[in-house]
């Protein structure tokens, strides 16, 4: 049973006031049965001033999203050790805490340094240590790190707290049009930015394998176009202005070529679009509904959603042979796969008995497995390290974004304080 | 017709005018008889070109009013058409809704937009699909019933801009649909 339910809420702090309304709140809604407790030592600060950020706060938190820890509160540490020699084995064996994570944190010249060292209570040892330094302002990001690093430590999975997500929020505006916001935010949902404003819809934000653009659908024309936009400049570029539908951008492994799906020519179709030239070439052809690719990790050929064959299905297209092929066949309607980096998890919407959740089809066995137990679940995003999957659901009347392990056994929730939040979309690993 | 044979009556008179001063000599009482017949054929030659005009005014009037009978007829036929769950098949309903719409058409030369709507079950580029075939729906039935295509700009927007919030069939059912402007 899996069923323990952990029901913390952390509210994430406040950095950015006046964006305050945008941010999202996590609520993890089941953990593992027997979750790992951690003690996560507040870091020491070697600075005049006062740190940016509680870096150990931050790895605390991660911890605990994870829903394989349980890291230990503060109120019940016995001490605070900032050294090898300031630990007490005894102190934390007493709280039952399996592993104790200590750091120090020093400023220069507008760095962040962080030194963390991670030690075994059981066996009395340090099994893991790290120097990491970003610039101050990304202090979080730092902690993220740090994080990370533990976590593949312990998991023997790398981390991917240090990403970043994309998101499609509204507003309601029952008199009028909806507001409309594109935004960039940490894994944990800190520092939103708004990247794009509108009163007409936004749709399907797609990373670029850098990390350092994103491609969305933007109907500030009156029409949808396919729109590209640098995220550290903020300069964008309209892509397509076709008849009919430019949706569905989606970003080749090797960044450049953008399938996308345009009806200029009758039907939907996947189309691909050479980004340096800008030439375009059909890949499907097919009076039915062709949409939503998503390449394979080698970039050689895509899945997608077709229902040439009367409902929704998963496809699969090889660009090096032409050849098309079905690949699911479980259920009346499987639609919108993404591929995880191991080239083999595939997460998808599923309908079961009426309603759209979350599944993972496995391509080497070819099974099918439902991850979620909602009604409306739609745009599943795996993590970068193949872990978990950000997906949209309704909860009560709104829309919230919710996140499930692969194994289905770890679950929370991302509301936001207000609005709607859809389309997720995990960033995947980048370079700071 | 009917001013025609008024005028037709006009014309007999000023003939018959004509025949008596042709008969009758030069005598002060035909001059005064013929400008007496004279005057009368012009009155009623006016007669006939007022009679004529209110015709006229009345075709015109006609014609006015059965054209407000059009604009009437759709605008009371909606501008919303509605369509089952994942289907992008024309109700019975829509199609005679339709039907006055293309009536009024036929008589200017305005262009149309549909726009077409999904629920929001299902994913939302397969929906962003599903709205486009349902707007295409409309269009190819417009077409079809004597409208020029290049009069029609068919977008879909999805499931992005729900007609009414929130789940269940009461509110789906009013999502699924294809709006013209």
């Amino acid at each position: 049973m899996l069923l323990t339910t952990l029901r913390i809420t952390l509210c994430l702090l406040l950095m950015f006031a006046p964006l305050a309304r945008a941010q999202l709140v996590i609520e993890i809604t089941q953990g593992v049965d027997d979750p790992t407790p951690i003690a996560v030592v507040p870091f020491a600060w070697a600075g005049a001033e006062a740190p940016p950020e509680d870096l150990a706060q931050v790895v605390q938190e991660d911890f605990e999203r994870s829903g394989q820890f349980a890291p230990v509160p503060r109120a019940d540490m016995l001490g605070f050790p900032t050294t090898e020699a300031e630990i007490f084995y005894r102190d934390w064996r007493a709280i039952q805490s399996e592993y104790v994570l200590i750091g120090q944190v020093s400023a220069q010249g507008g760095q962040l340094a962080v030194r963390y060292e991670l030690y075994d209570v059981l066996r009395q040892a340090r099994i893991a240590e790290g120097d990491l330094s970003m610039p101050v302002g990304e202090a979080r990001m730092l902690a993220h790190r740090v994080s990370d690093a533990v976590y593949e430590k312990l998991t023997g999975i790398p981390g991917a707290f240090a990403t970043r997500l994309i998101y499609v929020s509204v507003t309601r505006n029952p008199a009028g049009k909806d507001y409309f916001r594109l935004t960039l935010a940490d894994s944990d949902g800190a520092r939103p930015i708004v990247l794009l404003e509108s009163r007409e819809p936004i749709m399907s934000p797609s990373w670029s394998p850098d990390g350092t653009q994103v491609a969305y659908v933007s109907f500030e024309t009156g029409r949808p176009a396919i729109f590209r936009q640098v995220l550290a400049t903020g300069e964008r570029e309209q892509l397509t202005n076709y008849r009919g539908l430019n949706s569905s951008p989606a970003w080749s492994p090797d960044g450049n070529t953008l399938a996308m799906v345009l009806s200029k020519d009758g039907s939907p179709d996947i189309y691909l679009m050479d980004l340096a030239t800008r030439r375009l070439t059909r890949v499907t052809r097919h009076y039915a509904i062709d949409t939503e690719p998503s390449w394979m990790p080698d970039g050689g050929s895509f899945l997608f959603t077709s229902d040439r064959g009367g409902r929704p299905q998963i496809y699969s297209y090889d660009l090096r042979s032409g050849l098309t092929e079905r690949v699911t066949f479980e259920g009346v309607y499987n639609a919108r796969a993404r591929v995880a980096q191991d080239g083999r998890n595939v997460v998808l919407v599923h309908q079961r008995d009426g309603q759209f959740q979350i599944a993972i089809h496995d391509l080497v066995t070819d099974r099918l497995q439902v991850l979620t137990n909602t009604e409306l679940d739609e745009s599943p995003s795996i993590a970068p390290n193949g872990s978990m999957v950000l997906y949209a659901t309704k909860f009560g009347d709104r829309g919230i974004l919710s996140a499930v392990s692969v194994d289905g056994g770890i679950k929370f929730r991302l509301p936001a304080r207000s609005g709607d939040v859809r389309e997720p979309a995990w960033s995947p690993y980048v370079n700071y | 017709m009917k001013h025609i044979s008024v005028a037709g009556k006009a014309l007999t008179l000023l003939f018959a005018v004509a025949f008596l001063a042709a008969c009758s000599g030069n005598t002060k009482e035909d001059e005064a008889a013929a400008a007496e017949a004279a005057k009368q054929a012009q009155m009623e030659q006016e007669a006939a070109q007022e009679a004529a005009r209110q015709a006229e005014l009345q075709a015109q009037e006609e014609a006015a009013a059965a054209q407000r009978a059009l604009e009437k007829a759709a605008m009371s036929a909606g501008t919303v058409f509605y369509f089952d769950f994942d289907s992008s098949t024309l109700k019975p309903t829509a199609q005679a809704a339709l039907d006055a719409h293309i009536a009024l058409l036929k008589t200017n030369d305005r262009s149309v937009r549909l726009e077409g709507h999904t629920d929001e079950r299902g994913t939302r580029d397969y929906n962003m699909a599903l709205g486009e075939r349902r707007a295409n729906a409309v269009r190819d039935y417009m077409v079809v019933n004597g409208i020029a295509s290049y009069r029609i700009e068919t977008v879909s927007y999805g499931e992005e801009q729900p007609e009414a919030y929130g789940s269940g069939e009461s509110n789906w059912s009013k999502n699924r649909r294809v709006e013209l402007k």
